[in-house]
């Protein structure tokens, strides 16, 4: 189950096991994350044939040794087009992902540092954007431009920064009130070490867990948007969009929708294996 | 009890405003966002209601300035906002601009086939989920604890709207069993309502399989075992209540599994729901339609947390306080 925000505080009880070395299904995620990695990185520029090219007299050519994947039903390479839709899913989650963190944990900081009126009117914003499920934001975002990329970008990152300012928020209240940031306090250390040494060290395996979710959040919404038809359009592509362009041709050509479903699954897959939880 | 003082409609009640500012924020959000993509709409808005409320054939410039004198569209934009949640608030959510119908009406419709959908898919999920939790947790490590580690592992990584693909795939394609999508089949429900709960039970079956382990652990079911009870009574009388606890409390976080995935499934199955609808209305730029469907949709979210809330406080006494 992955969802936008779909996090309990289960997914933080593994502190002391995050910092032991990986467990088989750990690096098996690793493994699987790299190599779709480089393949978003790298691919694109391997396969080089242009994503949107068509060669009407290829249309649904089986795979072959030069094309691993065939043609599409337009005749567009299919390995150019899932080679470029992984690096534009990766790219818009770890931009997005990226763009939420960064704000949502300086805020979720200053709102513990300072307390007051400033953390009361950050949590009541934060409340209202947890109020409705992510993907309905992202959903009514996309709404304002439909098949424009910085609607979901915008609403993906405005869905995602509220777990970083809650979660850091919390640990951070803990943390400051706690005797050896006092005595670090007492000491005349400034703010800037202190979040260095004293609360960053403690924060890093929970927003690594938050990215995580995020990233595969992230991922999730954009391909399922595209799917129903919503969120990027054709020709652009897009996972969710490859796939719903390809389900009509799946009794002749099932490998064409089959390789960017396998490759969501993978990846979502990749993301779930690194969970320091117990035996998963 | 240190909360002896608090009268017990009172705790009730803190969890109840909780949940209504939680609703005000919804409409809110929802009624901002709506109120703003109107005005970056293309076009004249004006004509554009016009067309909504009198057909595209009918529209004058006459009407449309009835339209703009009615509704204060001339006027600045923060009155107009203003207005805007005037509306909201006094439950007018206007009129569809695809089919000329009031909003209130077309929700009316689509409530009833989206409520259905969710609570069956919750049910489903709960007969599922926890069953196959506890008997995995009986035996940690055992087959069946390892084969629904695997399978949960598989559903946790498939996203809803591929599932529900999966689904069509096996039991309408090879099987031929169920009907794929519509309304009106026998067993039309059966396929949609499979793919949410397939995918929150994933996640409720490893809850109740940690909770059951755990139970077996403790004190109290180690007592019951030595002061003679048999497995099944101990099980019945004092570990399923301490499963269904962790399981009901994890339902609130699956809550937005179920939203987000009520309006997937719906669009990939055809299914007349709200869901359904809202990404009609995206699709047709209908933002009253987005604004109502969006607006319902949140509350559902809302008032299912509420009952989630009651749940947990009524299972585990422990809550109450």
């Amino acid at each position: 189950m992955t969802t936008m925000h779909s996090l309990s505080s289960d997914d933080f009880l593994d502190l002391a096991s995050a910092r032991r070395r990986p467990n088989r299904a750990q690096l098996a995620g690793i493994l699987l994350l790299v190599v779709i990695a480089l393949f978003a990185l790298f691919g694109p520029w391997l396969v080089d044939i242009d994503p949107a090219r068509q060669q009407l007299e290829r249309f649904l050519e089986a795979p072959s040794l030069a094309h691993p994947l065939g043609f599409d039903q337009l005749g567009r390479s299919m390995l150019a087009r899932l080679a470029h839709g992984t690096q534009l899913s990766l790219a818009l989650a770890l931009v997005s992902v990226l763009s939420a963190a960064l704000p949502g944990t300086l805020l979720g900081l200053l709102a513990a540092w300072r307390g007051g009126w400033f953390e009361r009117v950050l949590a009541a914003i934060a409340d209202a954007v947890l109020a409705l499920p992510g993907l309905l934001l992202v959903l009514l975002l996309a709404a304002f431009a439909p098949g424009g990329f910085w609607p979901l970008y915008v609403g993906i990152s405005l869905a995602l920064w509220v777990e970083y300012f809650r979660v850091v928020r919390a640990a951070s209240r803990i943390l400051l009130a706690s005797p050896h940031v006092e005595a670090a306090r007492l000491l005349g250390f400034g703010p800037v070490h202190i979040v260095r040494r004293h609360l960053l060290p403690e924060l890093l395996p929970r927003l690594f867990t938050l990215m995580r979710f995020g990233f595969a959040g992230a991922v999730l919404a954009m391909s399922a948007l595209g799917f129903v038809g919503v969120g990027l359009q054709p020709p652009t592509p897009e996972l969710g969009v490859m796939m719903i362009e390809m389900l009509p041709y799946y009794g002749e050509a099932p490998w064409l929708v089959g390789a960017p479903v396998l490759l969501l699954f993978l990846t979502l897959l990749g993301l779930l294996l690194l969970s320091p939880e117990r035996d998963a | 009890m240190t909360t002896s003082t608090v009268p017990a409609w009172g705790r009730y009640g803190r969890l109840l405003a909780q949940r209504l500012l939680q609703a005000a924020l919804v409409a809110l959000l929802v009624g901002t966002l709506c109120f703003f993509m109107t005005r970056m709409l293309p076009g004249d808005m004006a004509y554009r209601i016009a067309a909504g409320r009198y057909g595209y054939d009918m529209v004058t410039s006459a009407a449309a300035d009835a339209v703009r004198l009615e509704l204060g569209l001339d006027r600045p934009w923060l009155a107009a906002l203003g207005d805007w949640w005037g509306r909201l608030l006094r439950l007018d959510l206007g009129v569809s601009q695809v089919t000329a119908q009031p909003v209130a009406r077309e929700i009316a419709w689509q409530l009833g086939p989206t409520l259905r959908l969710s609570l069956l898919a919750m049910t489903f999920s709960l007969l599922i989920g926890p069953t196959l939790g506890v008997l995995a947790g009986l035996k940690p490590g055992g087959l069946l604890d390892r084969a629904t580690l695997a399978v949960s592992t598989v559903l946790r990584a498939l996203p809803s709207f591929l599932l529900g693909l999966v689904l069509v795939l096996v039991f309408s394609v090879k099987l031929g069993v169920l009907p794929a999508a519509g309304h009106d089949d026998h067993g039309s429900i059966m396929l949609p309502a499979l793919t949410l709960a397939l995918g929150m039970a994933a996640v409720s079956c490893r809850v109740a399989r940690d909770a059951m382990v755990q139970v077996r652990g403790s004190a109290y079911f180690a007592f019951a075992l030595t002061k003679g009870l048999n497995l099944r009574q101990a099980l019945l009388r004092h570990g399923l209540r301490n499963v269904a606890a962790p399981v009901v409390a994890y339902l609130g976080v699956q809550l937005v599994y179920l939203v987000e995935g009520v309006v997937l499934v719906e669009t990939i199955f055809a299914w007349p729901g709200i869901g359904h609808a809202l990404v009609h209305a995206i699709f047709g730029r209908d933002v009253p339609m987005i604004q109502g469907t969006a607006l319902v949709l949140g509350l559902m979210f809302v008032l299912f947390n509420a009952l989630v809330d009651a749940a947990c406080a009524f299972i585990d006494p422990r809550r109450r306080a």
